[in-house]
């Protein structure tokens, strides 16, 4: 699953404030090189969740990111390239996280199995 | 077809109608690609989505991934969601370019609000409408399903379902929801003089309201259903689902029998490509009634 899909997954048994973040431990990960559109990387940056993003991206070591989206971003072109990897990385095997509690990451995932692993009761 | 004559959400839910064998077909049967395709691709051109950049979409029932192929072909990305742990294999097996996940999409949908750019749905919704539990309340099932569409939807964009509706009361159910969830929107119908061609379009809008776009060959229904009534469909040879149209159709404000409704009728028929008597000032006049 593409790691900007797995950013805007949420769930709606409680797992974080708002269901989400779901904090994910990346172990298998294949780099899809793709066309870079600024257009498109632009409109997707506003989406993004930064604190979950930021985190896989550090376990991963993937390329050094600023800590939010910059102001006047639309613009700035060696931004949006490295935001480019958002479309670009396929996450195939992992562990979602929170606390006691896993699930792990694999090609299909199954929402009713999330709700089981993570729901409270 | 297994339940040649009736439909097959009469037979069970889908997770079980969608097995091995059926997922087959929709991998393996060109004729299936071509109809999917085809749909896939009227579906996304009533997205009316901004021409110059990929989009990031969402494909609800995207089944083997039919629809979802001609979307990356356009150059977006999309994510689907399924409830057949079968169908969804068959995509992985043909190595398609979105992300899937299994689900219910009575449930709602498991994303942060304001994800997608828009949504397509084909040949999906309508197994909402069947009950498979005793828990499950259709019209309830459907606003969990559309409240949590439009709230996973930027603000602005559009979801274009196709659907096969079994009577106008199942639309409107489906449409009546819609609405209380926050959509605005219409029924568009292709080619709704042609049995076989007629397909059912419900397009949504999150946002104020705006135009419906106009059916292909035909007329757009607005959001009162209620205009056509619907006898239940019947799949045909190939799985092709045909509809008897009914011999009496209530219009607004026509009534049967009537001068206009004489005149309507000639018109459907010319444009069915029929022989028509041309019209006249005797055209539907009252005769005796011993005529």
């Amino acid at each position: 699953m593409k790691l900007f899909t797995y950013n805007l997954l949420s769930l709606r048994v409680g797992v974080g404030p708002h269901g989400f973040p779901l904090h994910l431990q990346a172990t298998k990960v294949h780099i899809n090189p793709e066309d870079f559109n600024p257009d498109s990387v632009a409109h997707m940056i506003p989406k993004v969740e930064w604190v979950a993003f930021l985190e896989v991206t550090n376990t991963l070591h993937l390329i050094k990111l600023p800590k939010g989206p910059i102001h006047g971003h639309e613009r700035d072109e060696k931004f949006l390239r490295k935001m480019h990897i958002l479309q670009e990385t396929d996450v195939l095997e992992g562990i979602l996280q929170r606390p006691r509690l896993s699930f792990n990451w694999s090609k299909l995932i199954s929402v009713i199995q999330m709700h089981c692993a993570f729901s409270t009761s | 077809m297994a339940c040649r004559g009736r439909r097959p959400e009469h037979g069970g839910p889908p997770e079980l109608f969608y097995d091995k064998n059926e997922a087959r077909k929709y991998v393996r049967n060109s004729r299936m690609i071509d109809v999917q395709t085809k749909m896939a691709r009227r579906a996304l051109e009533l997205l009316y989505l901004p021409e110059d950049r990929p989009c990031y979409l969402l494909d609800i029932g995207c089944g083997s991934g039919l629809s979802g192929d001609y979307l990356s072909y356009e150059g977006h990305y999309w994510v689907g969601i399924d409830i057949s742990p079968a169908m969804l294999d068959a995509a992985l097996d043909r190595e398609i370019e979105g992300d899937l996940l299994l689900g219910d999409m009575g449930q709602g949908l498991p994303f942060k609000p304001g994800s997608f750019d828009g949504c397509i749905s084909i040949s999906a919704v309508q197994w909402l409408c069947n009950a498979n539990k005793t828990s499950d309340i259709p019209a309830k099932r459907l606003y969990c399903f559309f409240s949590s569409l439009y709230s996973v939807l930027v603000r602005g964009s559009r979801a274009v379902l196709q659907l096969y509706p079994e009577n106008s009361e199942q639309l409107e159910l489906i449409t009546t929801q819609a609405t209380r969830a926050g959509f605005t929107g219409g029924v568009v119908v292709d080619y709704p003089n042609s049995t076989k061609a007629k397909k059912f379009y419900l397009c949504l809008f999150s946002g104020p309201s705006t135009f419906v776009p106009k059916g292909l060959n035909g007329n757009v229904e607005e959001e009162e259903a209620g205009e056509s009534r619907f006898t239940s469909g019947r799949r045909g040879v190939r799985g092709h689902l045909t509809w008897r149209i009914p011999y009496r159709i209530a219009r607004r404000g026509v009534v049967r029998k009537s001068r206009e409704w004489v005149l309507e009728k000639k018109e459907r028929r010319r444009r069915q490509g029929k022989e028509v008597r041309p019209d006249t000032q005797y055209t539907g006049r009252k005769r005796k009634p011993r005529f």
